[in-house]
């Protein structure tokens, strides 16, 4: 039973990071039909750009709540600063190609943007674990959990159904769902795509950051955090449906869950299962739990 | 006139053979793992032909050289023949098996399903104490039908060896282009149905396109291992894919040839930007594949073909 409880538990804040470091990459996918990279890059930077934050910030013995809105809010914004200058600066020359020389487009980004963090912060790992012993922790029965976790999982039910909400009743968000079921119709109707992939880009990018942002107080950020992320979050997409953020939510639990699963059964497991349950939903369904059906055109 | 490509390209790997005693060690070192290299993209190619990137072809090259390592590890099998072509034939069965469910896909599926194969490979090796985990371990050093060279002239017996596999290879995928299966590729990449309507089913095409390229990347991947005598998980990883696929874009799909002299070239330029500017390698290497893609979409070969072309037309 406590093993269960463990699990469940375990599996949603893993679930919870999942879906923070997906929902950005699905939402630029959906729209811009571009598998984004660089996405790993955008964590990376929202990870860095944290830690400076919250060295800056508790360095000076300020409150901690504070500390962590300051992180958080450093991180957006350099997501937003490289989210403008990767679109305005290279993608919008690419549009229109192949989507697999655009994927491969943001890969050479997402390598140049390593090299970028080695020049800004250097080699070292950082850590940013002030507003995660802040938080403390709750006793329920025998487990203890942190509250910084719980906080997660929050913010991360929050953001879907705030990606909900802003998709189905705002004006952007109904033009993103046109624009996302078929392109070529919206912009005949007057809808400004160019405009909207900007748009998509930079909160996807925003997005990256944020997951990062909140990830950092919880790990070591060092090199290479970026490259692992990238795989995961398509992993999540790719089970959900790329394109969906339903699927998306939907894949991050499912793939949680039976990461915690294998952590406390079979540890060996660990990295193995996620790609299990990806090969497994793909065997039945090839694009996804909740993509959308593609017409062949001849 | 059909037969001065392969003529000249039979001409080309003797020379390189025989200037090969005279040429400085670490060039005949560099250019072994490049042309063991050369293999996984010539395999590349083949796909790329056809419209379709595999983002984790690391997967078979490691299993090519965990195979090698395994055999010298637990069987006395030791001639080179023998292992490399048990490595190739391992990755060819792990293609058959896997090509069931990556023949399906297409564009950025194909890309990411191969690259998520790959690492799950790597998940595994990594995880497996027996195997090193990610230290890897040590692979046996072979014999060459019973011939056990040491130092200096074992690089070269097994340069040879390289060049050897490579030419046949070349020879093999020059003539599996001029077949039926592969003029096929181009209409793939253009229009898969019309394809269909011609009878054809594409998806058994893919998925044999997928073995052969398996076979080659676990040939490069065995020889690899030799040269080197060490694996780890490293080789499954998707950064080693990215780099085969970097340099698939980098030389152009254009020709057999374009993998081979691709492959020398980033070893050497690699070798170079480590010992020059050990920090900025990955970002050379981004700044490269933007700039070819941008302008050269079609490879650093397709500047040959540009300047044949603009000579034909010339008066």
């Amino acid at each position: 039973m406590l093993t269960a409880f463990a699990i469940f538990s375990d599996g949603l804040v893993y679930a919870a990071y999942l879906f923070l470091v997906a929902v950005g990459l699905t939402l630029i996918f959906g729209v811009m039909k571009i598998l984004n990279v660089t996405h790993g890059s955008f964590y990376a930077f929202g990870a860095y750009g944290a830690a400076t934050a919250a060295g800056v910030w508790y360095d000076r013995g300020l409150n901690d709540a504070g500390g962590l809105l300051f992180m958080v809010g450093l991180a957006m914004l350099i997501g937003l600063i490289i989210g403008i200058i990767l679109e305005r600066g290279i993608l919008r020359f690419v549009y229109g190609r192949d989507e697999v020389v655009v994927v491969l487009v943001t890969y050479a980004v997402f390598l140049i943007l390593e090299d970028v963090i080695v020049l800004i912060w250097g080699p070292r790992s950082y850590t940013a674990y002030q507003p995660m012993t802040a938080a403390g922790s709750i006793d329920i029965g025998d487990l203890t959990l942190s509250n910084y976790d719980i906080g997660l999982v929050v913010l991360a039910a929050a953001l879907a159904a705030c990606c909900y909400w802003a998709l189905k009743y705002t004006r952007y968000g109904r033009l993103l769902t046109v624009v996302i079921f078929d392109r070529e119709t919206a912009a005949a109707f007057g809808v400004n795509v160019r405009v909207l992939y900007t748009v998509t880009f930079i909160i996807g990018a925003m997005l990256g950051a944020l997951g990062g942002a909140v990830m950092a107080p919880k790990m070591s950020i060092t090199l290479g955090i970026g490259v692992e992320v990238i795989v995961l979050a398509f992993a999540v997409v790719a089970i959900g449906g790329m394109g969906s953020i339903e699927g998306a939510l939907i894949g991050a639990v499912l793939v949680g869950l039976a990461r915690a699963a294998a952590v406390h059964l079979v540890p060996q497991l660990e990295l193995f299962v996620i790609y299990a349950v990806m090969a497994l939903v793909l065997s039945f369904r090839p694009y996804g739990l909740f993509s959308q059906v593609q017409p062949r055109k001849i | 006139m059909t037969m001065r490509p392969t003529i000249l390209g039979a001409l080309a790997f003797v020379a390189v053979g025989l200037i090969a005693p005279w040429l400085p060690p670490w060039l005949v070192s560099l250019a072994t793992i490049a042309f063991a290299n050369a293999l996984v993209v010539l395999g590349l190619i083949i796909l790329w032909r056809t419209g379709l990137v595999p983002f984790g072809q690391a997967l078979f090259y490691a299993i090519g050289a965990y195979a090698v390592a395994l055999l010298g590890r637990y069987t006395p099998v030791r001639d080179v023949f023998v292992v490399v072509l048990a490595g190739a034939v391992a990755a060819g069965i792990v293609a058959f098996l896997i090509g069931f469910l990556l023949a399906r896909y297409r564009e950025i599926f194909f890309a990411m399903l191969s690259l998520a194969m790959s690492m799950i490979l790597y998940g595994v090796l990594v995880k497996t104490e027996t195997l090193g985990s990610t230290d890897g371990f040590h692979v046996e050093a072979g014999s060459f039908l019973g011939w056990r060279p040491q130092g200096a002239t074992r690089n070269l017996a097994l340069f040879w060896l390289v060049l050897a596999f490579s030419a046949a290879a070349a020879w093999l995928v020059a003539r599996y282009f001029r077949s039926v299966a592969g003029s096929l590729t181009h209409p793939i990449r253009d229009n898969e149905i019309r394809v269909e309507f011609l009878g054809i089913s594409v998806d058994r095409l893919i998925h044999l396109k997928l073995v052969v390229s398996g076979i080659l990347a676990g040939i490069g991947g065995a020889l690899a291992a030799l040269a080197v005598q060490h694996v780890d998980p490293q080789m499954a990883y998707w950064t080693t894919s990215g780099g085969f696929v970097f340099v698939t874009i980098l030389a152009g799909a254009g020709s057999v040839a374009a993998a081979f002299v691709g492959s020398l070239l980033f070893e050497l330029v690699r070798s170079i930007a480590v010992t020059l500017v050990p920090g900025e390698w990955q970002m050379i290497l981004g700044t490269a594949l933007l700039l070819t893609i941008l302008f050269l979409p079609e490879g650093l070969g397709s500047l040959v073909s540009r300047l044949r072309q603009k000579r034909k037309t010339a008066p």
